[in-house]
């Protein structure tokens, strides 16, 4: 595998319906949001977290394609047998000790290769991996008003509770969602890190077909209906690039439409632009989905 | 000195961490000069050239907001790698919910500055062709084009740049108690030839200007 020759911005649009897309620790588990403009909120490594699992899902136990950073639910027995058998205790050298064992890493783990990681070694030599791909936070189109919806459930959990209520055995809980919002991802993928850690044309594929994918995989009693709705993609025909990242992404403008009176509850309620017009030249845009 | 720059540098958010503060993430009130670097290298940098901040315009007021995330607490241990290399197989995950630990990070919202900066020569390589250098960023930097993206302190808070060749703009802090303090002890950088040792410097905003001391200034302290 080479690594990538050319560097890359892309925008994902997803959207959530009835849903937490992201919620805040320190709000408990309300959805995220800025509380001065209540735009939304989600933050880089929660999206991060969906790549790493759709990645394992679709890859499975494939040699390179191993995940480093696991979600204790993917139980799989991470037996990774046909190592390459290099033997790193002939080398002396600690510097050079460090460097196999950051390719290596690097070789067998796609999130390594892709956001990198920091190994900590016993010196001061840091073993640490930039990766080349780069997300920031992700932020709604329009405010975001969460509801708070309280449930029941009928039966409790100890007999203590039960004998409290006579055997009523009712809970009651709660669960925050927003009914509707569209969100808005920008990233990066620099190609010189891709040459440091070898991702290739190949990886970023597959990091395009889990941002289009990832969401189908991800449902769960919080997250209501989630769904990637458009993938932008600017490659620059060289390795440094040729245009200033904001430029492209202000190509791509979404706005509610004007016949949408009050909220917006669905994405035909938006529109997407895409100036194709106004793509510099050394860029070509891709449209993935 | 050789040739000076200006970049324009802006972002929704930053988080230039506070080293004494470190468990649960502080920024400083404006960009440190070591982040400032750390940006012009994002876009130029070669072992022959070594660049040096020289004064920070801090355009937009300070303002902070908190973002709380789910972390793993651990790092790579390179013994497991090495030991799963050496025998060829093994388990090699994090369990990133069995590891976790809720970090809180206090953010700085809505940043912009001016770098004014310069670079001197390492004594390495070509370091002395000033005007390669200085043209190499400049392009770079007019164009767009970066090595990797630079970002404000955390690589999730990636920044828009841009050449700023006309006059710096004013301060949009509006008040002047905001604008001219004393922003206390500041990280100036790390100095890793000597063991990573970190060096402060007294910071003074002045009209939203913070002057930078030059290395080897009686300023700089560590």
């Amino acid at each position: 595998m080479s690594a990538l020759e050319n560097r890359y911005e892309f925008t994902l649009l997803f959207d959530v319906e009835n849903g937490n897309p992201n919620g805040d620790p320190d709000a408990g588990n309300m959805p995220r949001m800025d509380p001065e403009t209540s735009i939304g909120l989600i933050s880089d490594v929660c999206m991060k977290r969906k790549i790493r699992n759709y990645i394992s899902l679709a890859k499975g136990e494939e040699q390179g394609w191993n995940i480093y950073v696991q979600e204790s639910s993917v139980l799989s027995e991470n037996r990774q047998g046909a190592y390459d058998s290099e033997d790193v205790s002939k080398i002396k050298d600690k510097k050079e000790k460090t460097l196999k064992a950051r390719d290596w890493m690097c070789r067998n783990f796609f999130d390594v290769r892709a956001f990198g990681a920091v190994m900590s070694t016993t010196t001061n030599n840091c073993g640490q991996v930039r990766g080349p791909v780069q997300l920031s936070f992700s932020k709604s189109i329009d405010p975001i008003f969460p509801q708070e919806i309280s449930i029941t459930r009928m039966a409790v959990e100890t007999a203590k509770e039960a004998e409290k209520q006579d055997g009523g055995n009712r809970t009651m809980g709660r669960k925050f969602l927003v009914p509707y919002a569209l969100y808005r991802l920008d990233g990066y993928v620099s190609a010189p890190f891709a040459q440091q850690t070898g991702f290739s044309d190949e990886d970023l594929e597959m990091l395009w077909t889990s941002l289009v994918n990832m969401f189908d995989q991800d449902h769960s009693a919080s997250r209501g209906k989630m769904s990637a709705r458009k993938l932008v993609v600017f490659r620059h025909d060289c390795k440094l690039g040729n245009a200033p990242a904001q430029k492209l992404f202000d190509l791509i403008s979404v706005n509610k439409k004007a016949e949408c009176e009050g909220p917006a509850r669905a994405f035909a309620d938006y529109a997407i632009e895409v100036d194709a017009a106004q793509v510099p030249q050394g860029v070509e845009l891709l449209e993935k989905l | 000195m050789s040739f000076g720059i200006k970049l324009r540098v802006s972002g929704d958010f930053a988080c230039f961490s506070r080293p004494e503060m470190k468990v649960e993430r502080v920024s400083y009130d404006v960009i440190t000069p070591s982040a400032a670097r750390g940006i012009l290298e994002a876009i130029y940098w070669k072992p022959a050239i070594r660049w040096i901040i020289d004064r920070i315009h801090v355009i937009n007021p300070i303002r902070f907001t908190n973002f709380r995330r789910n972390e793993v607490e651990n790092k790579i241990p390179f013994n497991n790698i090495t030991k799963t290399m050496k025998r060829g197989e093994g388990q090699l995950v994090q369990f990133a919910d069995k590891e976790r630990q809720q970090r809180a990070s206090m953010l700085l919202r809505d940043v912009e500055y001016v770098l004014e900066a310069h670079f001197e020569a390492t004594g390495t390589g070509d370091g002395g062709n000033t005007g390669k250098h200085a043209d190499i960023f400049r392009r770079r930097a007019e164009k767009g084009q970066c090595f990797h993206r630079p970002y404000l302190g955390c690589r999730e808070f990636p920044c828009d740049f841009a050449l700023l060749t006309g006059d710096t703009p004013a301060t949009r802090i509006s008040s002047p108690a905001e604008s001219t303090r004393d922003l206390g002890f500041m990280l100036w950088d790390i100095d890793f030839a000597h063991n990573n040792t970190p060096m402060f410097f007294h910071a003074r905003m002045e009209n939203g200007i913070v002057d930078i001391p030059q290395p080897n200034s009686s300023e700089v302290l560590s």
